[in-house]
């Protein structure tokens, strides 16, 4: 390098690289700031309004707030998120988990792997259709196939207590594929030196996944686990499509009960209101997993 | 997903994907043609009316050299967020089919034109159009902001190969009368046309109601957001029920009548009968056409905008029953119409108003009348539709009987629709469902009232 030959004369030391490093930066924080930030702190801004998108917006303080906290409506579309989430994301992991750890102790074969991937690249509405046909009470082959059994129809996605369940469960299909190979790509980064060492010391596989790979598989699981729960906290094209919140509001999620609130009643104001709820709730459960899961530390060294 | 900002991607492709789709095949054409001002863009729902509405458009052209007319068409699903896209980001139409459900919320908003303010729908008078119809688009500013264009009332289709396979004739059909108590006649007649899948009848000893093959009454949800127009409307009706004080612009609800609960008991109570499908069994994949299409219930209880479509029906000999005389001593069906209004984003109000006074007069309402879909708003037009369809071996006059004996409920106009609509609309459902009863609406009319009292400060 050029500034090397010269002796460093101590004003000009190391060349001053602010410019370029803001140069590099800005195209991304332009982004940041048009499509996040502005968005995320107008929409707060909006939450203290009463605004119908076409009229500018009111100043009405706290009312927004206020009326979320005794709005049995929202309370209700809480309950029913958690409870997808919670199953959701329970059987989405353990299968992935299963899936991902066959797919690294039994073959290495691609074509598995690709396989494994195929729901994920159906589009969510397509799933949602397909499946809503299949389940269809009085059509669906779903049910035909119950009647076989001798079964009487079950309405997946028009009895209150079926509803939840059969969403999620539609969801855990489309997406264990993708989480499984997150995880795989996690198994990838575990030393095979600890697995032949188990093996020279005859642990079972059973014994082999409990005491070396859930452990050290930890952080990467802990990290797809952050990811999956907001992801399945936003549900709504499933929602959208098959139920559209019912019956009555039995899978009123909260961001359908967002979308019906500004796009249905032109109640954009409260709408924001109810973004921020869940923007609050998706920060506190992402922080309070990250402790509990020490999702920052690995026990690899 | 893998992460927040993919699934809100998706969510947001996802709506717009829903807003979207419709406009795909007429996207091209929107933008090379509504740039400029000679043509104007007009909206409706309904595919069937298109070819009628393209025939006035194309002779609307003839006699205004210089302007046309450019129609699209958008199912009923899309139509309204599309249109509210198009509100927001100023692509809207010129002039769009109006529904009363909907058209409040938009005299709110501030999005229509009045029509009164405009040279060529300044003269448009109440009194040409079906009695009623005109003044249901006359907003509380005492503007008009629709032009009358259609109306509708309700009835019973049935496959007469089915009712007389039964031994019910044609006579008991038109002479039906009902109570909330037992159900009247009416009840008897869907008891007897319910088939369960061991061929037992809804009125014989083994009837399975769990195991029902053919309902006699098909279902079409549970109504609470359109005040039952094809649910529980025409029964309540001839209980002297009225949803609200006074229509339009009603601001307080009658929900808590008991008469009127003891009607809607009765009405889901069918369901449990096993004359009616359960909500589970449909849910609201699939209304009354579908389940009268599909063979699975013997009565469709649908509107008259429906009857082409149950014309088409192939192998099905259709015939048309009137809703049944009630309490009263009269029959009763909701009475809807729609119309067209301007948006204020039109870029050409003078030649925007000329076609909606071009729909409203009887020079295009004839040609609608004539090509048999829906019935026109003016007299005239009406009479054409009855004699087209009477050519055409179909006998309305189930639909028009209300007409003519002033037995129309008109379907309630009201601020507040859509909120309104969110309580409603699941509410009953859940009667419909079970796991609330009618008695529950008091509560729920307490709410409603709240509602209003708050929005009116």
């Amino acid at each position: 390098m050029a500034s090397t030959l010269t002796p460093p004369v101590p004003t000009r030391r190391p060349k001053d690289d602010t410019a370029l490093a803001l140069a590099f930066i800005l195209p991304a924080l332009l982004g940041f700031v048009a499509f996040l930030l502005w968005p995320t702190l107008r929409g707060i801004y909006l939450s203290f309004t009463s605004y119908n998108l076409l009229t500018p917006p009111k100043w009405v303080g706290l009312a927004n707030y206020q009326r979320m906290f005794v709005d049995p409506i929202f309370w209700n579309a809480v309950k029913v998120t958690l409870e997808y989430v919670i199953i959701n994301i329970a059987l989405q992991t353990v299968v992935a988990l299963l899936i991902a750890v066959l797919m690294d102790r039994l073959t290495k074969s691609t074509l598995v792997r690709g396989l494994v991937l195929t729901p994920y690249l159906v589009s969510n509405v397509v799933v949602a259709m397909v499946f809503l046909w299949i389940l269809d009470a009085q059509l669906g082959i779903g049910n035909q196939f119950l009647a076989w059994l001798g079964v009487d129809p079950i309405g997946f996605f028009t009895e209150e207590k079926w509803v939840i369940p059969t969403i999620a469960l539609v969801n855990v299909w489309r997406h264990m594929g993708y989480t499984a190979l997150l995880i795989f790509a996690g198994l990838q980064t575990i030393p095979q030196t600890a697995y032949e060492a188990a093996k020279v010391d005859g642990a079972s596989e059973w014994k082999t996944f409990w005491r070396i790979t859930l452990p050290l598989l930890r952080p990467i699981l802990a990290l797809v686990l952050i990811m999956t729960v907001i992801g399945s906290f936003q549900v709504f094209d499933t929602v959208a499509v098959t139920t559209a919140g019912g019956p009555v509001n039995s899978s009123r999620v909260l961001q359908h009960y967002i979308y019906t609130m500004a796009f249905g009643r032109f109640q954009f104001g409260y709408a924001s209101a109810l973004s921020v709820a869940l923007l609050v709730l998706l920060m506190v459960i992402t922080v309070i997993q990250y402790r509990l899961t020490r999702a920052g530390e690995t026990d690899l060294n | 997903m893998n992460n927040r900002f993919a699934r809100a991607a998706m969510a947001a492709a996802t709506a717009f994907g829903l807003v979207l789709t419709g406009c795909s095949s007429s996207s091209g054409d929107d933008a090379t043609q509504s740039s400029s001002s000679n043509v104007i863009d007009y909206w409706l729902w309904d595919s069937a009316q298109q070819p009628g509405y393209q025939k006035c458009a194309d002779a609307f052209a003839q006699q205004n050299p210089g302007l046309t007319v450019n129609i699209t068409q958008i199912g009923w699903d899309d139509y309204w967020t599309k249109l509210t896209a198009g509100f927001i980001a100023d692509e809207a139409p010129d002039v769009f089919t109006n529904h009363l459900s909907k058209y409040a919320q938009f005299v709110d908003l501030g999005v229509l034109l009045p029509l009164d303010d405009l040279g060529p729908t300044s003269g448009i008078t109440s009194s040409d159009y079906q009695e009623g119809l005109g003044d249901l688009w006359v907003g509380q500013d005492g503007k008009r902001y629709g032009a009358p264009k259609d109306w509708d009332t309700i009835a019973y289709f049935y496959d007469a190969k089915v009712t007389e396979k039964a031994g019910i004739t044609k006579a008991q059909l038109d002479s039906m009368t009902w109570n909330p108590d037992d159900g009247g006649t009416f009840e008897d007649v869907i008891a007897h046309l319910t088939v369960d899948t061991k061929g037992v009848r809804g009125d014989e000893p083994g009837f399975d109601k769990n195991h029902v093959a053919v309902y006699g009454l098909a279902s079409d949800g549970s109504g609470g957001e359109n005040f039952g127009q094809t649910q529980w409307g025409a029964y309540t009706a001839t209980l002297g029920w009225t949803a609200t004080d006074k229509n339009p612009w009603g601001t307080h609800f009658n929900l808590d009548d008991a008469n009127f609960q003891k009607a809607i008991d009765w009405y889901y109570g069918l369901a449990q009968k096993g004359y009616m499908p359960k909500y589970s069994t449909f849910g609201k994949s699939s209304g009354s056409y579908a389940q009268f299409a599909a063979g699975k219930a013997a009565l469709a209880m649908n509107g008259s905008w429906m009857i082409s479509s149950f014309a088409s029906l192939e192998d099905v000999d259709l015939e048309i029953a009137p809703t049944p005389v009630g309490p009263s001593g009269d029959r009763s069906s909701p009475f809807n119409g729609l119309a067209d209004s301007i948006t204020k984003f039109t870029d050409n109000a003078d030649g925007s108003a000329k076609w909606v006074a071009y729909m409203a007069s009887d020079a295009c309402q004839n040609v609608i009348g004539e090509s048999g879909v829906v019935f026109p708003a003016r007299p005239a037009g009406t009479a054409r539709s009855v004699a087209v369809r009477k050519e055409a071996g179909i006998d309305v006059t189930p639909f028009t009987v209300h007409i003519t004996d002033g037995t129309t409920k008109l379907l309630n106009v009201v601020n507040n629709a859509a909120d309104l609509a969110a309580l409603t609309g699941p509410e009953f459902d859940a009667i419909y469902i079970g796991s609330k009863k009618a008695s529950d609406l008091t509560e729920l009319n307490g709410q409603i009232n709240k509602l209003f009292e708050y929005a009116s400060k």
